[in-house]
């Protein structure tokens, strides 16, 4: 699980996804050890994700449709 | 006293404006008519409202005494007829209706508008609930259509901050109170929709009146928020108010603050929730392990891993079994066999020959004795016989006779004992005792006579 690209909501629904098949109990036991390998990582991985995640983005989109950033704090775009 | 200090404290300006309130005989007892506004409830039993009309408003409140013997709750748009009395609020300065009674006078035209919209899109169906989008679990892309400015946006943003960093916020602003705001608000959701990217939108703004609210009752906004593909959160004013927006949205946040936690889970329940997947899968995996093994030790302990031997014992014990029998079955072939021959045995040689060919045997010398000797006895009588008869016969022997002078005569080797086949000229043997002649015949007479002899 190299892919350091993937998505939060993906490597949850791929944890979740993981946690149903085991739960099933109708992995065979090698595919079950994979998948538990993958479960874990995966856990691992959101667990980071969200951990990390300190700073948000927040924008301001105008008439047009452009973005730029936005501090809800001052109630304006910072560069005006 | 004036000419020293011309200025009044606030507190006696305000003492002496009370003052003229209460001296006036009408203010004491007023009864007005007008609609409810800004009603709030205080946890105290006390009810404070904006009594309205369309030109002029005047602050009133009516406390828990008076309150508590009214039969219906005031609710915002109500037309209400009212006796009290008008004073000053020192503290902030304001004059203040003092309700005493309260009754029900119709209803008021916002509200019966709002009542109106409200029936014709329930009966349209824009509120069924199968219209109803679900909200993303793990949004990416939250839009937000409220006040660029205000603590609707403020709020939202901290709460989502707090709970779910890893969502990206877009505010698309709007005006939210006035004649602007509808086609305001309308415009930021097509503008929402057409980003593209929005996971779930929030619409609302904080609280106010029902006029600063209004917007979110118009059909335009109902219907576009009907119509927009992303799943809508609304999130008008306070719990108690409750606008047409929020029938017509996939979901009712009774604040901006609620809207937020409903967009996004809280990063808390996530590392919960991780941690719950981590227990599952160890749960699942550790009880499949457990399960694999419990199986393999099943089979291991099953009777034919276990004695293995007892798998092949009855064969074995078939096959001793089978084995006596055929030794049985072939020694019992044996002895019958044997006895039966034995059997025949004792009958052939009961029936043997051998005793009869002796029997015979002796029968035969017996018989060849008796044989022998009657042959014998026979042989001596025809011996004896054949000697008497030689005797006579050589007694008899011609030849003897022609010793004594007897011829015999021959013709052709036959005895001629009569004339009768004799011719003269004919020749005829004459034998004698000592040789043979021949002798012509000279004359043949008919009698016999003893003269004749010279002519043979």
């Amino acid at each position: 699980m190299s892919n350091e690209t993937l998505r939060f909501e993906e490597a949850m629904s791929k944890l979740e996804d993981i946690v149903q098949k085991l739960e099933s109990g109708e992995v065979p036991l090698e595919d079950a050890i994979t998948l538990y390998k993958e479960g874990m990582e995966l856990s691992a991985y959101c667990h980071g994700k969200l951990q990390d995640a300190e700073e948000q983005l927040i924008t301001i989109i105008d008439k047009e449709g452009k973005p730029a950033p936005f501090n809800p704090a001052k109630g304006q775009e910072p560069n005006e | 006293m004036m000419s020293e200090n011309p200025y009044l404290s606030v507190y006696t300006l305000t003492k002496y404006i009370k003052r003229k309130f209460e001296a006036d005989p009408y203010l004491r007892n007023v009864l007005v008519k007008g609609e409810l506004s800004n009603v709030k409830i205080h946890p105290s039993g006390h009810i404070y409202f904006t009594l309205k009309d369309d030109k002029s408003r005047i602050q009133s409140a009516m406390f828990r005494s008076a309150a508590n013997s009214l039969k219906f709750k005031p609710e915002e748009g109500m037309n209400v007829l009212i006796t009290g009395d008008v004073n000053v609020f020192e503290a902030s300065g304001q004059y203040q209706l003092y309700v005493q009674t309260m009754q029900p006078d119709g209803v008021g035209a916002l509200y019966l508008a709002y009542e109106q919209l409200k029936k014709e899109l329930a009966k349209e169906g824009l509120f069924d609930a199968r219209w109803k989008q679900r909200l993303p679990l793990l949004p990416r892309k939250i839009g937000v259509i409220t006040a660029q400015s205000g603590a609707a946006i403020r709020d939202i943003c901290s709460t989502i901050q707090r709970r779910y960093p890893l969502a990206e916020i877009c505010l698309f602003p709007a005006i939210v109170q006035g004649p602007q705001a509808a086609p305001s608000i309308v415009d930021a959701i097509s503008l929402a929709e057409s980003n593209g990217s929005i996971d779930v939108l929030i619409i609302g703004r904080g609280g106010g009146s029902i006029e600063d609210l209004w917007a979110f009752n118009e059909e335009s906004v109902a219907r576009a928020i009907f119509s927009c593909r992303i799943p809508i959160i609304s999130a008008v004013g306070h719990e108690t108010d409750t606008t047409i927006a929020d029938f017509v949205a996939d979901m009712r946040a009774p604040t901006p603050t609620a809207a937020a936690e409903l967009a996004v889970p809280s990063r808390e329940e996530l590392f919960e929730r991780i941690l719950e997947r981590k227990r599952s899968i160890y749960k699942s995996f550790s009880h499949q392990i457990k399960q694999e093994r419990k199986r393999l030790t099943t089979y291991q302990q099953s009777y034919p891993l276990q004695f293995p031997e007892r798998l092949y014992r009855p064969f074995t014990e078939k096959l001793g079994g089978l084995d006596d029998r055929l030794l049985r079955s072939k020694n019992d072939i044996t002895v019958n066999r044997k006895a039966n021959h034995e059997r025949l045995e004792r009958m052939l040689s009961f029936y043997s020959p051998i005793q009869r060919i002796k029997e015979e045997s002796r029968n035969i010398d017996l018989f060849s004795e008796r044989l022998t000797r009657t042959m014998q006895i026979e042989m001596q009588k025809n011996s004896n016989k054949f000697n008497s008869i030689i005797r006579m016969l050589k007694a008899l022997n011609p030849l003897d006779v022609m010793d004594r002078g007897f011829s015999i005569v021959y013709k052709e080797g036959n005895v001629v004992n009569s004339i009768e086949n004799l011719e003269v000229g004919g020749t005829v043997q004459v034998r004698m005792q000592d040789g043979t002649l021949e002798a012509d015949i000279k004359s043949i007479m008919l009698k016999y006579k003893e003269d004749n002899l010279n002519e043979q």
